[in-house]
């Protein structure tokens, strides 16, 4: 493994909202009974007047922040990203993106790594859930560095949004100077061999795997698709047609999230051997971040065999 | 309010439902029955009550309202064209492929519309974030939300009844269109919302009972919940499906969600233009 800083990006989220509110007075923050998990505590005791706690009520949540967007602000609505999407789906659909509400729906404890709570409180389908509403961006950001600019856009950027963050700190892998464009793919390592497309924390992973091959004579092109929508296909098809060989790797499931959104690109536009790298359609459970990475094949090592596996299919 | 204005309000009311008939015998679909309960209701808001400019439907200062009974659309639209946010004639689009007037309500298309609904139970949310944003602004602009009886058997509704009296949003008034039906029955036999008031109560609300088809009836609790400070109020509108059109006030659960057939819109505008003792 890589000796890189860490940092958690819900923390991250915390200290740009903190910043976005000093520079913008219609920025307000929901969230709903999880302020100190999702970071947003500190945006509510430096502005008390435009940070409103729900309590457990997210569907009320998503349709208040859809009211306070239809006058005027921007509202960022947090809590964990299970509850975000899944128990508050109607809302974010009829209320928020059928009405292009300027709402930012920043969720935190994404994915497995969310650990010990388990099952309930891990979302592995989220992205999948969200990229199918129509007017809907999703991002994953990959570190810190990339969320703290994502959010900054986000405020820029009017209209519906789910950011999917994560409750670890995990390896910072952009440097200051990385710019973030929504719709845009970031490659971070070239390769001929085939294409590694990750998100979120998986694009640290992912470089980690890359490191492996390439001792072993494989060059893998390493992609941040941290737009899962709206994708960037060009890009997609450019490095897929350059390389002939995909792996998508992304801690949620591979039914519906970048590698169902890769596929699809893929399979209209550019045919080559694809691999997913995720949650095989199932459930997690408690245990230690690293722990459940290892258990459910999302290292470098489960990388490296999904590569070595595509490059056999190869022609 | 004197006598003639109160007619008025009547006559614009009868004009409402009108459409409302008209509209739905035109599509051959749609929700008459809780649009002709709620006529009464949306011509006070719009033609008494609220503060709003057609011809500027953006203006900040205006009151909102928000339809969450969003199947009640017709009336809705109804009101909007005769207010003057697009011509009547539109009307009769309802519901067709490319029309704005979709069947339940779309913000985005048609001017004055405040929320998009139609996925009961979300409208109180909204309209809490509405009040909300006027505090943060200081304006002094209220907001108003209709709901339908059956429609608060949704969880969702009681989360943002919470809200607006934890927030002390005197400055919102939630109205029930309390016609006492929903799809499949009585409110009270599919699941009973009594004591109706007692929980609006209990949830910290200031709570007005009336004849939700008396102008006046309805124009008093509006002024009422008004003067009220430190707590949102609601109005429980007591309101008769289908009202106005006697055969469909006898078989309420015909007409939730079906129109009338071309025999009975003629009978139908017959007795609204006789009701009201206007001509046809």
């Amino acid at each position: 493994m890589s000796e890189k800083k860490l940092a958690a990006t819900r923390d991250a989220y915390g200290k740009a909202l903190a910043q976005l509110g000093k520079e913008n007075p219609n920025v307000v923050v929901l969230d709903a009974d999880l302020s100190a998990s999702t970071k947003t505590a500190e945006f509510g005791k430096l502005f008390p007047d435009r940070f409103f706690n729900m309590g457990v009520a997210e569907q009320d949540m998503i349709g208040t922040a859809a009211g306070l967007a239809a006058c005027g602000k921007i509202a960022f609505a947090s809590t964990f990203a299970v509850f975000g999407s899944g128990r508050a789906w109607d809302q974010v659909r009829v209320s928020v993106a059928y009405t292009r509400a300027n709402v930012k729906i920043v969720v935190t404890h994404a994915g497995i790594v969310t650990g010990e709570d388990g099952a309930s409180h891990q979302a592995n389908e989220d992205i999948a859930i969200m990229r199918v509403i129509p007017n809907m961006t999703v991002i994953v950001p990959s570190d810190s560095v990339e969320t703290e600019k994502v959010i900054r856009e986000a405020a820029k950027f009017h209209g519906p949004m789910y950011i999917r963050l994560s409750r670890p700190k995990t390896p910072i892998i952009n440097d200051e100077n990385y710019t973030f464009k929504i719709g845009k793919g970031h490659i971070l390592r070239a390769g001929k061999d085939l294409t590694i497309f990750a998100c979120g924390i998986m694009v640290a992973i992912a470089l980690d795997a890359a490191e492996e091959l390439a001792k072993k004579g494989i060059e893998a092109q390493v992609v941040n698709l941290s737009t899962i929508k709206p994708l960037d296909k060009q890009l997609i098809v450019d490095c897929a047609s350059k390389t002939g060989a995909v792996v998508t790797v992304e801690e949620h499931s591979i039914l519906g999230g970048l590698g169902g959104a890769v596929a699809e690109v893929l399979v209209e536009n550019c045919v080559v051997p694809m691999v997913r790298v995720g949650l095989k359609d199932v459930f997690g459970e408690s245990g230690k971040p690293d722990e459940l990475l290892v258990k459910y094949g999302l290292t470098a090592e489960a990388i490296e065999k999904a590569a070595r596996a595509v490059l056999k299919r190869k022609k | 309010m004197s006598g003639d204005e109160i007619k008025k309000l009547q006559e614009k009311a009868a004009a409402l439902r009108k459409h409302v008939i008209q509209m739905t015998c035109a599509a051959s679909s749609g929700h008459p029955g809780g649009s002709l309960s709620a006529a009464d209701i949306v011509t006070v808001l719009y033609f008494h009550t609220l503060r709003h400019n057609p011809k500027d439907p953006g203006w900040t200062d205006r009151d909102r309202f928000v339809m969450s009974k969003g199947h009640a659309a017709p009336v809705l639209y109804s009101a909007l064209a005769e207010a003057g946010y697009f011509p009547a004639k539109y009307l009769k689009t309802l519901r067709q492929i490319g029309s704005s007037l979709q069947g339940h309500i779309d913000m985005l298309s048609l001017p004055g519309i405040e929320m998009s609904t139609g996925s009961l139970g979300q409208g109180l949310s909204a309209a809490n974030g509405m009040a909300m944003a006027g505090r943060l602004d200081k304006k002094d602009y209220r907001v108003y939300c209709l709901m339908g009886d059956g429609e608060c058997q949704e969880g969702q509704i009681w989360e943002a009844a919470m809200t607006s009296s934890h927030r002390k949003l005197d400055n919102l008034t939630a109205i029930v269109d309390h016609n006492k039906y929903q799809i499949d029955g009585k409110v009270e036999d599919v699941k009973n919302l009594n004591p109706f008031e007692d929980k609006w109560k209990a949830f910290g609300w200031h709570v007005i009972r009336c004849d939700g088809h008396s102008i006046k009836a309805l124009i008093d609790a509006i002024d009422n919940a008004k003067k009220t400070k430190g707590k949102p109020t609601v109005i429980i509108a007591d309101t008769i499906k289908g009202k106005g059109v006697s055969f469909m006030e006898a078989a309420p659960l015909s007409f939730h969600g079906s129109p009338p057939t071309p025999e009975q819109e003629k009978q139908a505008l017959c007795e609204l233009c006789k009701i009201e003792d206007i001509k046809p």
